[in-house]
C-alpha cells in the first residue's frame, strides 16, 4: 500500500512537471527576449531606437533607428486588414448563412487548404506574379513594395478571418432571426442586422487574430516587399518589416548591430502580447 | 412576392449584400483554385526523378532535393518524439490531475500564448537557447518546432480526454484501481485519436515552418543518416524553396519544391478531416 501511494505521488509530480513545461516555455521565451533585447536599447537609447528615422547598421557610423519597420508592421498590417477584412467577413457571412451545405462543405476545406499552404509558397508566387504585376500596372520601377506585401498579407490573413467568423456566426441562436423574420425583416437583413451584431465578440477576436498573424509573418513578405528599410512613405516603396529586420540581418550580424536585432524581436514581442490580451478579452466576451 | 412589397431603399440594400457576398466567396474560391492550379502547373514539369534522388552538385552544376526531403523527414521525427510526450502529459495533467484553478488558468494561458507566438520569434529564441549550446543542426530546429507545436498537442489531446466518459473512471476507481492505473488503462487509449489528429495538424505546420528553421536548423544540402542528420545543419523543404527562389533565382527547383508542398498540404487537410469524421462517428456509436 505504502509503495503504491509513493508511486502515485511520484506519477502526479511527472504530469505536473510536464504540464508546466508551457509555462516555462514562455517564462524562458521571456526571459531571453527580455536579457538579450535590453542592451542594445540602453546603449542606443530608447528614444533613438524607437523613433529613429535611419537604420544604417552597417555603416561607419551606425544609426539603428526603428521607426521605419515599426510603421511598415502598422501600415502593412492595417492594409491587410482593410483588404482583407471585408471579404472574410462577406464570406463567411454568405457561407454561414446562405450557402448551400455542399458549398460550405467545400469552401470550408479550400479556407483550410489556404491556412495549410507554407508561408514561402506566398511568398514565391508574390515573387513572380504580384512583384511584376504592380511593376507593369503601376509602371513603377519595382515592384518589390509595401503594395505586394500588403495584398500577400491580406491573403494569409483570410483563412483566420473566414474561419473564426464562421464559428462565431453559427452560434448565433436561431431564435434571434427567426423572431427577426417573422418581424417582417428579409433574411439578408437579418443576417446583417441581428446574426452579425449577435456575433460581434467572436468577429472582433477573428479581426484580432488577423492583426497578429500579419504582423507576425516573416518569410512571405521577405519575398515580396523588397526589404530595403525605407520610410514607408509610398505604396511602392521597398521596405523593410519587424519580423524581416529580425530575419534578414541575423545570419552575418555580431556585436551591437545583433543585440539591435535582438530589440527589435522583443519590441515585436511586445506588440504581439498586446494583441493576444485584446484577443483574449474579446473571446471571452464571446463565451459570455 | 413578398420582395414587391419592399421600398426601393430595402431592395436596393438587399441587391448589394447580396453581391457583395457573393463576390468575397467567389474572390475566395478564384484565390485558392488560382493558387492550386499556379503552383502545381509550375511546379510539376520541373519534378524529375534527378531531382528528387540526387543532392545539388557543383561539378555537374545540377541541383537535387534529396537531402531536403531528407531532412525535412528527420526534423518532423524528431519534433513529434520530443513534442508527444510533453504535450499529452500536460494534457493528461490538466484533464486528470488538476484541482488547483490557478495552476490550470496559468498553463491554458501560457500554452494560448505560446500559439500566438510569431515563429520568426521561435527561430530567435532557438537559436539563443538551443544553437548557441548544441550548435545550428536540425536537432537545435526540431527542439525549437517542439515549444512551437505543444500548444496543438495539448489542445487536441485535451480534447478528446473531455470525451472519456466519466463512468468510465468512475468504474475503474470502483473496482479498486488506483490513479496512475486509471490513466494508463481507461484515459491513455481514449487519448488516441486526439493524438493523431494533433500529429496530423502538427505535421502541416512543420512542413510549412520556414522563419523558425533559418536560424536554428541551418542551410546545408548534405545526404546524411538519421543520426548524422541530426546533429548536422541542413535545410528543410521550405528553408530550401526560399533559398532557391530568394538568393540564387532557382525559380524551376523553386516551384518544384512549392507543388511538392502544395500536395503535402492538400494530402494533411484530406487526412485531417477524414481522421476527424472517422473519430465523430466512433464516438457517435
Amino acid at each position: 500500500m505504502k509503495k503504491n501511494q509513493t508511486l502515485e505521488k511520484i506519477v502526479h509530480g511527472i504530469f505536473l512537471l510536464m504540464g508546466l513545461i508551457t509555462v516555462g516555455c514562455v517564462l524562458l521565451i521571456t526571459v531571453y527576449l527580455i536579457i538579450s533585447g535590453i542592451p542594445a536599447i540602453k546603449e542606443i537609447g530608447i528614444i533613438d531606437f524607437m523613433f529613429g528615422k535611419e537604420w544604417a547598421s552597417t555603416a561607419a557610423e551606425p544609426k539603428y533607428g526603428i521607426l521605419p519597420f515599426i510603421l511598415t508592421s502598422i501600415y502593412g498590417t492595417a492594409g491587410a486588414i482593410v483588404i482583407g477584412v471585408p471579404v472574410g467577413f462577406m464570406t463567411a457571412v454568405y457561407l454561414s448563412k446562405m450557402a448551400q451545405p455542399k458549398v460550405k462543405a467545400t469552401m470550408e476545406s479550400a479556407v483550410s487548404l489556404l491556412a495549410g499552404i507554407p508561408s514561402v509558397v506566398y511568398g514565391l508566387v508574390g515573387m513572380l506574379v504580384l512583384v511584376p504585376g504592380i511593376r507593369k500596372i503601376f509602371g513603377v520601377p519595382d515592384g518589390a513594395s509595401l503594395l505586394a506585401a500588403i495584398i500577400v498579407l491580406a491573403i494569409m490573413i483570410l483563412p483566420s478571418i473566414i474561419k473564426m467568423s464562421i464559428t462565431a456566426l453559427d452560434a448565433v441562436p436561431k431564435e434571434y432571426e427567426d423572431a427577426s423574420l417573422a418581424l417582417g425583416a428579409t433574411p439578408i437583413e437579418t443576417y446583417f442586422k441581428v446574426s452579425v451584431p449577435a456575433a460581434k465578440s467572436g468577429i472582433a477576436a477573428a479581426v484580432v487574430l488577423g492583426v497578429g498573424r500579419a504582423i507576425g509573418e516573416a518569410m512571405a513578405v521577405m519575398m515580396v516587399a523588397g526589404n530595403v528599410p525605407n520610410m514607408p512613405d509610398s505604396l511602392f516603396q521597398s521596405v523593410r518589416f519587424l519580423t524581416t529586420a529580425v530575419a534578414s540581418e541575423m545570419s552575418y550580424s555580431s556585436g551591437l548591430q545583433q543585440q539591435a536585432l535582438f530589440s527589435i524581436a522583443l519590441v515585436l514581442f511586445v506588440f504581439i502580447m498586446m494583441i493576444n490580451a485584446a484577443l483574449n478579452f474579446f473571446l471571452k466576451r464571446e463565451k459570455e | 412576392m413578398l420582395n414587391q412589397t419592399l421600398s426601393s431603399k430595402r431592395k436596393s440594400y438587399e441587391v448589394l449584400m447580396k453581391a457583395l457576398m457573393l463576390t468575397s466567396a467567389a474572390l475566395t474560391a478564384a484565390l485558392v483554385l488560382f493558387l492550386l492550379v499556379y503552383v502545381l502547373a509550375k511546379g510539376i514539369p520541373n519534378i524529375t526523378w534527378e531531382l528528387l534522388s540526387t543532392k545539388p552538385s557543383a561539378l555537374t552544376g545540377t541541383i537535387g532535393i534529396l537531402p531536403d526531403i531528407l531532412n525535412t523527414v528527420y526534423i518532423l521525427v524528431a519534433t513529434l518524439l520530443i513534442v508527444l510526450p510533453l504535450g499529452v502529459g500536460a494534457a493528461i495533467y490538466l484533464t486528470e490531475y488538476a484541482s488547483n484553478k490557478k495552476v490550470v488558468g496559468a498553463i491554458e494561458y501560457a500554452a494560448e500564448t505560446l500559439s500566438g507566438i510569431p515563429s520568426i520569434i521561435y527561430g530567435l529564441v532557438g537559436m539563443l537557447l538551443f544553437s548557441n549550446s548544441i550548435g545550428t543542426c536540425l536537432m537545435a530546429g526540431a527542439l525549437t518546432l517542439a515549444i512551437m507545436n505543444l500548444p496543438t498537442i495539448m489542445r487536441t489531446t485535451q480534447e478528446s480526454l473531455k470525451t472519456v466518459p466519466q463512468s468510465y473512471r468512475e468504474g475503474a476507481f470502483g473496482l479498486g484501481a488506483g490513479k496512475w492505473r486509471v490513466v494508463r488503462t481507461v484515459v491513455l487509449p481514449g487519448c488516441v485519436d486526439g493524438v493523431i489528429t494533433g500529429c496530423i495538424l502538427s505535421a502541416g505546420r512543420i512542413f510549412g515552418e520556414s522563419a523558425a528553421l533559418l536560424f536554428t536548423a541551418g542551410f546545408a544540402h548534405a545526404v546524411n543518416g538519421v543520426i548524422a542528420g541530426l546533429s548536422a545543419p541542413g535545410a528543410t523543404l521550405t528553408v530550401a524553396l526560399y533559398v532557391y527562389a530568394k538568393e540564387q533565382g532557382e525559380f524551376g527547383v523553386a516551384f518544384a519544391i512549392a507543388a511538392i508542398l502544395m500536395v503535402l498540404t492538400v494530402l494533411i487537410n484530406f487526412a485531417a478531416t477524414l481522421v476527424q469524421k472517422h473519430f465523430e462517428k466512433r464516438r457517435s456509436i
